[in-house]
């Protein structure tokens, strides 16, 4: 009669390069709903770290408030992690990041923290280009707080209570590309053979990522009717291109015809091998992926995938040219230059 | 792969290791968690029903269900599951008047058993209650067979084996003891209904070649023959110096008797290299910690007899070598023999089958093997009224074995006296129900415990070693028993999954501590055991494998090594996984 995990794994559980199992980047036992998509995404950064041979003390979790960030505690154990004030894990992501670069920002949020009461702090870290992670946990309601709609619900969505939802949905990767982020992706939580690679590609990017799950609650959006339940994600689901995500120095393996395949490298040197484009569609171009996003709406599909990527941007160290090293392993005469320094930049100012 | 079928009982209790090992298919966790509950007498008479002697199986059983448990696939040690049962026998309360009795009226059929061992004894218990007639012969003075002519008291005390053998004997069995049976025809000719032969393995290998062995007789002792001895107390001393050739059980009870009866310096010298010794591990260790050293690759090469009497012996020192095939032959190292100072020798090489008084006329055919042609498990020889079982039916095995084949010779003998066909074997009896009792509760502890199994605590050695009689091992106490029990996973609570209510979250996949769980596309079992999470490398462990899913995937369960600590169905949203316990039973003749 209990609910703890048992400490026993399976004795041929395979190591990554650092020798680690994924055992090790597990976390706690989840306290969402049995079967909340939340879970899986969960379960798919793990997957995803432990195939990235991530070292976890060098992963910062933030997150804000929701069920969707409450999962850093479900992960990732072994790393450090910050669950900030509603809506607000993007400044504290920024004031983390600029303080220390060596570490990779994995920020968790929902579509309530994001797209409600965070939507200017979206906004605004997307528009500064801050070098992390921003997965939203999106299953188009409040689920900590019992299911209000949220600001990602589709129009004619029905809820739990029966009410079909007047209101415009906000699309948070067109958003999010209009607003110059460099990795956009949308993925479902229930489909990890796409949600993992495109997890791993967002982590070796340099820039800001969004990737965008969607993640339907078990408990209050799951209900016929609803635009975010199991039953119609499946059914809607139109991928732009399967991905494969083939790590720095690992061959490609897999051959695709020619004209139906491309791939992408990544700043880290992995590539990104796209294959069997959906038509019209050219990753690396804009007008094309809100083209793409747009069509979708209006077919009443799901575009899932990767949608849009420039691997030639300037993060937000870069722009505001910062130091390389982090601030805390900034040593006293670099941070104290002496007299003769102040001298010169006093003269400067003359 | 096909879906598997569930409603195959073997499917599930396949999944229950240790039942599954156990010859007699004792329901081993059902026990376990009743000990657990501190309900010791329900424990015994669980084991009772299956295995007739769980006294004396807890403390000599050769413990198959061991090495099959589960949990020495996800950590170093299995349950102590046969010292558990001990445990049922030595904490039990009233149990007689549980136990089925004869029916004063009998049922006009008369069964004759030759033999007084535990085969012989399971047959009488399982026939007795329907009213059958029973009359036992045995050479011996007391019933038990070589559970008391052969497992030293040390090991196994006679008040134990007194108490589980007189439960069977006064069920209204017309023992005759003190009875050698000369001639099977003169018993078929009294005209019995039927005739159980558990007669034993009772004739020990001897080295009748090997120089010196007529010369030093006196001193030179077949070991099956010598311990029963020594257990009729025929036999009350030995010399200081003593040798025992052989590296199997009877080898280890031979030496550690001798220590007990004034052998000083006491060795083992066996051929084979020690890894490769018969004995099992812990008879070895036992006679290690009594300080017998065992000599390996030695081969015996004469008995030296000095002025007409045994002084020692001489062996040849050997080296194992394996063909590509992996077939040993043992080959001379060149190096000199080696002489061994010795009073007695015990040779304990093996034990072969015997029926000098089974005459031709019987009509009974035996292989080249000298046992009974026989087919399991109905065990009736080609004189279609005599059935065999125990070490006289297939050549010599355990205790256990012995029970599981007098259970079945018990039914044949009744399916023949009834004149039904043999082949129509009754199923086992099964049952299998929901543990769920709310949110986080079952009925049974899902709890994963950590614990490294328990040592069972020993006497004194100074005192042992002083009185044969002395039992060494002591037991489990209650709480230490507690503690061990706590370590089996209860393998019987199964894993129970409805694809129809399946949605296909991956909760139950993403959860599994062992991640025995995938969901994926079907494919040819070999191929698709390298497709799961983690590769399915054991292939006496089944797969359990759902219908088809919505998405046009398939659970795919590995049973290798789950926990059973129900997290799926925790985490499942609809309840696609339940965690129902199963209970299997062999049924026996009088169920
Ligand atoms: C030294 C030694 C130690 C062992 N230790 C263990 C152990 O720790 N655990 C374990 O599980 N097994 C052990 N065994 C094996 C186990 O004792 C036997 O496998 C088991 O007793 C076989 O049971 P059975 O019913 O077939 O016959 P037995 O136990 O051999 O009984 C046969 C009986 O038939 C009687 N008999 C034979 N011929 C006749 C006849 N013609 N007329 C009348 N009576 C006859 C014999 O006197 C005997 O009483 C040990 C064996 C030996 C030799
Ligand atoms: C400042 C503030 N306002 C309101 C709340 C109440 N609140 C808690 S969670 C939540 C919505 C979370 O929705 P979402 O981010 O979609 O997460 P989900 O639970 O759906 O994963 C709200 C409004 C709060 N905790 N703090
Ligand atoms: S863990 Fe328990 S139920 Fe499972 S095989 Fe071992 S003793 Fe049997
Ligand atoms: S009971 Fe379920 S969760 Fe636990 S080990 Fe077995 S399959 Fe995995
Ligand atoms: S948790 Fe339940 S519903 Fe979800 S995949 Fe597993 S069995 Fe299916
Ligand atoms: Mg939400």
């Amino acid at each position: 009669m209990t609910y703890l995990k048992p400490k026993f794994h399976h004795p041929d559980l395979p190591k990554n390069k650092l020798g680690y199992t994924r055992k090790y980047y597990e976390g706690s036992l989840s306290t969402l709903c049995a079967g909340c998509g939340h879970d899986s995404i969960s379960a798919a950064i793990v997957e995803a770290c432990f195939e990235l041979n991530i070292e976890p003390h060098k992963v910062a979790k933030m997150s804000g408030i929701g069920c969707s960030s409450k999962t850093p505690a479900y992960f990732l154990s072994n790393s450090h992690g910050f669950n900030s004030v509603h809506g607000r894990m993007p400044s504290v992501a920024t004031g983390a990041n600029l303080a220390n670069r060596d570490l990779l920002y994995l920020g968790v949020s929902g579509d309530g923290d994001s797209a409600s009461i965070g939507m200017g702090q979206f906004v605004h870290v997307i528009r500064r280009n801050l070098n992390m992670v921003y997965i939203v946990m999106n299953n188009g309601c409040y689920g900590l707080t019992k299911g209000q709609d949220s600001a990602t619900a589709d129009v004619g969505s029905k809820n739990k209570s029966g009410n079909i939802n007047q209101f415009e949905g906000i699309d948070l990767c067109g958003l999010a590309i209009e607003l110059g982020a460099t990795f956009v992706a949308q993925s479902f939580s229930g489909d990890k053979a796409q949600l993992v690679p495109l997890l791993q590609a967002a982590m070796s990017h340099e820039g800001f990522a969004l990737v965008n799950v969607l993640s339907p609650c078990v408990t209050f959006n799951n209900n016929t009717g609803s635009t975010k339940s199991y039953d119609y994600v499946r059914e809607h689901l139109e991928a732009t291109a399967s991905v494969d995500f083939v790590p720095y120095a690992e061959e490609i393996t897999t051959q695709y015809e020619e004209g139906e395949t491309k791939s992408i490298q990544l700043h880290d040197g992995s590539w990104l091998e796209l294959h069997k484009l959906a038509q019209g569609w050219n990753p690396e171009d804009k007008i094309s992926a809100i083209n793409a996003l747009q069509n979708a709406r209006k077919h009443h599909e799901i575009l899932t995938g990767l949608i849009y990527l420039d691997t030639d941007n300037k993060e937000l160290h870069d722009l505001m040219n910062t130091t390389d090293v982090p601030l805390n392993k900034l040593t006293q005469d670099v941070l104290c230059p002496g007299l003769e320094v102040l001298e010169s930049i006093n003269a400067d100012l003359r | 792969m096909e879906p598997t079928n569930v409603n195959d009982p073997e499917y599930y209790h396949k999944v229950v290791d240790c039942q599954h090992a156990c010859p007699a298919h004792t329901p081993v966790p059902e026990y376990i968690r009743l000990i657990a509950a501190e309900k010791y007498t329900e424990a015994y008479m669980i084991n009772w029903e299956s295995n007739v002697f769980p006294g004396v199986l807890g403390r000599t059983c050769d413990r198959p269900c061991e090495p099959a448990c589960r949990r020495g696939r996800v950590e170093e040690e299995p349950v102590a599951i046969c010292r558990l049962k001990r445990v049922a026998a030595d904490f039990k309360g009233e149990v007689k008047a549980l136990m089925p009795k004869a029916p004063q009226q009998k049922n006009g059929q008369k069964i004759a058993v030759i033999g007084g061992g535990p085969a012989a004894l399971t047959v009488c218990r399982d026939l007795a209650p329907l009213g059958y007639e029973i009359h036992l012969y045995d050479e011996q003075s007391k019933g038990g067979g070589m559970m008391r002519s052969q497992i030293p008291s040390f090991r196994l005390p006679a008040e134990v084996l007194d108490e589980e053998v007189n439960y069977i004997l006064d069920m209204g069995i017309d023992a005759h003891f003190n009875t050698y049976v000369s001639s099977l025809q003169q018993i078929l000719d009294k005209s019995y209904d039927a005739v159980f032969v558990g007669t034993g393995a009772p004739r020990g290998k001897d080295l009748k070649d090997l120089p010196g062995r007529q010369e030093g007789a006196a001193n030179i002792h077949i070991g099956i023959e010598w311990l029963a001895s020594v257990a009729f107390e025929h036999t009350h001393k030995i010399g200081k110096k003593v040798i025992v050739l052989g590296g199997g059980n009877t080898a280890m009870d031979c030496c550690r008797t001798s220590r007990r009866l004034g052998g000083e310096d006491v060795k083992v010298i066996v051929r084979s290299p020690f890894s490769e010794m018969k004995a099992s591990p812990w008879e070895i260790e036992d006679a290690l910690h009594e300080d017998i050293p065992i000599l390996d690759n030695h081969v015996p090469k004469q008995f030296v007899i000095k002025d007409g009497k045994l002084a020692g012996m001489l062996f040849e020192k050997v080296k194992a070598v394996y063909d590509d095939q992996g077939k040993r032959t043992l080959v001379s190292t060149g190096e000199a023999d080696v002489f061994y100072e010795a009073d007695d020798v015990l040779v304990a090489i093996g034990q072969e089958n015997s029926f000098p008084w089974i005459e031709a006329s019987c009509g009974i055919n035996f292989n080249k093997w000298g046992v009974p042609e026989l087919k399991e498990p109905i065990f009736q020889s080609s004189n279609e009224k005599v059935f065999f079982g125990g070490d006289a039916s297939l050549g010599p095995k355990n205790v256990i074995t012995a029970v599981a084949q007098g259970h079945q010779a018990a039914i044949s003998i009744h399916l023949f006296c009834q004149g039904k066909p043999l082949t129509e074997r009754p199923a086992p009896g099964t049952n299998l129900v929901s543990t769920k009792m709310g949110i986080h509760e079952w009925s049974y502890e899902n709890d994963v415990a950590t614990d490294i199994r328990y040592i069972v605590p020993q006497a004194d050695k100074a005192l042992t070693l002083k009185d044969r009689k002395k039992e060494v091992e002591l037991g489990f106490d209650v709480k230490t028993a507690f503690k061990e029990a706590q370590r089996c996973l209860n393998c019987d609570v199964q894993t129970v999954f409805t694809a129809s209510k399946c949605i296909e979250c991956d909760a139950c996949m993403d959860i599994c501590p062992t991640n025995c769980i995938t969901f994926t596309h079907n494919g040819e079992e070999s191929e698709l055991r390298t497709r799961l999470f983690v590769p399915a490398k054991n292939l006496s462990q089944d797969l359990l494998v759902s219908p088809t899913l919505a998405t046009g995937k398939v659970m795919v369960k590995d049973e290798d090594v789950c926990l059973h600590c129900g997290l799926c169905a925790e985490r499942c949203p609809t309840a696609a996984w339940d965690m129902q316990q199963f209970f299997y039973n062999v049924t026996k003749a009088y169920q």
